[in-house]
């Protein structure tokens, strides 16, 4: 999950990482009072996950708290590249003599973290990565042995900080390492890092990916889950505990296996191309259990799309049992009763297939028909899909 | 022969007291895994009968292997624990470490495999089904029954669609299949499996399943460039997978143009590796070459 910057700043604060002071506001009058409790000149800063939101007009200077507050009336609800601002962040105003750019991330090709830095910092640094490429080191760090001293002065020598920052910028590189593994991060960035006239390092704005994987080590990141962003059906579903992503098709996908459900959406776009550009409406990965009850679940979800015009069930039995998934839709589509509309094209295939075809066979139900391989189930739902 | 797992892998299992590891085991030994413990911390001395097969249950890893000398570990342990039972692994000297388990935070899971360099142990998940050498040997949870011994090697991030290749290529049968997973990080790539098949005197030819997401397929399109002689057929999943969007595995989620299913078929097409568009058409492909 990505944080916001506010949460962000938040989490860079309990760890002793410099930043502003600042706080987050969801109205304007919040935002006054952020802007009084600091005092003088702030920023007003648009919380989104999106690049590019100062040019978009997402982050203002003021001069007092009225100020804060008539650039936060104009900045919440306001549109950032699809992202509906609901929160600012009203922080200190800082000068800038130099931005830097600091980020441990994780490296999946080379299996370890790295750290980059940069003196050239305040811009796109994937600019600077492809246009002057040595201007930004790259440093391994063994997972085991992490970040000390000696390899933070090591990280800030390859990226050539100024002596008069380097012993602030060995501290802070440590106390960002500790934000890493602390949190279970998979990125840590600070763009920009920056010095102020006074010769103080301070992290301005900061990006963290955390992963999901480790949240049953983190119960104080329980409440961070930014559900105002999510489509109503996904919400939906990530309250049923299905993994649902929703797209803009006709023909909805239910299937096992994150890999053969990915397949299948691209077979089906195959398949619609030759019935006027049908596309599929959704990702739904029923994994390994698909009993009667997820079988429901899944599909009411699919069929609550109004884009949906037919669905296509694509089930291997590896571990499941192809009968198991048989009885589950039909017992799901006893449960939705009237509420079924839409035809299904059931492919099943693998453990107990000849008995779950049977059952599908023998229940008869006037919206479902079976198809024997995976393709040609894909070209029928994405015909289905086409007629109505 | 066949890659990494053989008639002669002796297998223990950890995590085998639990639901998961239990049933698995027994599948395991169905299909002719040669298992000869299991491993639970607390639960040492008992013995477990599986389906008429008496297992018996070791405190640590360390202790089983100096009983049974097995070679091979397949973990079932959950994400909270899996790291401790990885590292006991490797600490133990077991040749290959099989971690079914999903869900392992990305800095148990890259713990784990730094600590496995310069050891013997190589680690094959996490979050995967595993491997399967047909008709000798099955560490992980793939159905053994779906097809038989052959001379098609297959490496694949993801289980399902192992499963689908599997049984599109049922009249022909496996060397070996090795489910790596799809997590960021994972102890065996399809790079690490390539090598392994060029080199298996008993593997004519190989396919390999790719998804989006990370730039591994492109890797592997230039070893195969580099250092195969086999043929190769290819297939990837995840074209119409929206920019940014998650879709199950962690490593499958697309940012910007790096990691696209398109550019990856193209970095195998220019590799000579040919590339189905759906797993069927993958299928046939191979089946001009192996068939």
């Amino acid at each position: 999950m990505d944080l916001f910057e506010y949460q962000a700043r938040d989490l860079f604060a309990q760890y002793g990482v410099p930043v502003l002071r600042g706080a987050v506001a969801t109205t304007p009058e919040e935002a006054r009072a952020a802007a009084e409790a600091i005092g003088g000149r702030v920023v007003i800063k648009a919380q989104v996950k999106t690049g590019g939101r100062g040019k978009a007009g997402g982050v203002k200077l003021a001069d007092d708290a009225a100020g804060a507050e008539a650039e936060a009336r104009n900045m919440l609800g306001m549109d950032i590249k699809g992202h509906t601002v609901h929160r600012v962040l009203i922080a200190q105003a800082s000068d800038i003599a130099e931005e830097y750019y600091f980020s441990y991330l994780l490296d999946r090709s080379n299996r370890t973290f790295l750290a980059m830095a940069s003196v050239e910092g305040g811009v796109e640094i994937e600019q600077v990565a492809v246009d002057n490429p040595q201007a930004l080191a790259r440093i391994p760090i063994d997972a085991r042995t992490g970040v000390d001293e000696a390899k933070a002065r090591e990280i800030v020598a390859a990226a050539r900080f100024p002596e008069a920052v380097a012993d602030q910028v060995v501290d802070v590189a440590q106390k960002l390492w500790t934000v890493f593994t602390g949190a279970d991060a998979t990125l840590v960035e600070v763009n920009p890092l920056v010095q102020d006239p006074a010769g103080t390092i301070i992290a301005l704005d900061g990006k963290v990916t955390l992963d999901g994987n480790a949240d049953f080590r983190h119960p104080e990141f329980a409440d961070l889950d930014d559900a105002s962003a999510v489509d109503p059906l996904e919400r939906e579903a990530v309250a049923k505990g299905l993994n649902y992503v929703k797209l803009d098709g006709a023909v909805g996908i239910i299937g096992n296996g994150a890999g053969l459900v990915m397949s299948t959406l691209d077979v089906v776009a195959y398949a619609g191309e030759e019935y006027g550009g049908v596309k599929p409406a959704n990702f739904l990965d029923i994994g390994g259990g698909a009993s009667a009850q997820v079988m429901a679940d899944g599909l009411g979800i699919i069929l609550g799309d109004p884009g949906v015009k037919s669905v296509f069930v694509n089930v291997f039995g590896g571990i499941t049992a192809c009968d198991e998934v048989a009885t589950g839709i039909v017992q799901a589509l006893a449960m939705l009763g009237a509420d079924a509309t839409k035809p299904l094209v059931v492919r099943l295939d693998g453990n107990n297939v000849e008995e779950g075809r049977r059952i599908l066979d023998e229940a008869a139900h006037h919206l479902v028909e079976q198809a024997d391989t995976m393709d040609g189930a894909a070209r029928r739902a994405a015909e289905l899909a086409s007629r109505t | 022969m066949a890659i990494f797992l053989t008639e002669s892998s002796s297998v223990i299992v950890q995590g085998m007291t639990g639901s998961e590891g239990r049933k698995h085991t027994s599948r395991m030994l169905a299909s002719g895994t040669r298992i000869l413990g299991g491993v639970t911390p607390g639960k040492g001395g008992q013995q477990v009968d599986v389906d008429g097969t008496v297992v018996p249950v070791f405190n640590g890893v360390a202790e089983a292997v100096a009983e049974t000398g097995a070679d091979v570990a397949v973990i079932f342990v959950p994400p909270k624990f899996a790291k401790a039972a990885v590292l006991e692994a490797i600490e133990a000297g077991m040749g290959l470490a099989v971690v079914i388990t999903e869900g392992i935070p990305v800095h148990d899971s890259t713990a784990f495999w730094a600590a496995a360099q310069g050891t013997s142990t190589r680690i094959i998940g996490p979050n995967c089904p595993g491997i399967i050498s047909p008709g000798k040997s099955n560490a992980g949870i793939i159905p053994a029954n779906i097809t038989g011994a052959g001379r098609i090697g297959l490496v694949s991030k993801s289980g399902t669609l192992t499963y689908q290749m599997m049984y599109e290529l049922r009249d022909i049968g496996f060397s070996t299949a090795v489910g790596i997973g799809g997590d960021p990080v994972v102890g065996t790539t399809h790079i690490d499996c390539l090598q392994a098949f060029q080199d298996d005197p008993d593997t004519d030819a190989v396919v390999m399943i790719g998804e989006i997401g990370g730039d591994a397929e492109e890797r592997a399109a230039e070893f195969i460039s580099a250092s195969m002689t086999k043929p190769v057929v290819g297939y990837v999943a995840g074209f119409t997978a929206p920019e940014g969007k998650t879709m199950g595995h962690a490593g499958a989620i697309v940012s910007g143009s790096s990691g696209t299913a398109q550019a990856k078929k193209e970095a195998l097409e220019a590799a000579g590796v040919r590339v189905g568009r759906t797993p069927s058409e993958a299928a046939a492909l191979m089946r001009e070459i192996a068939g």
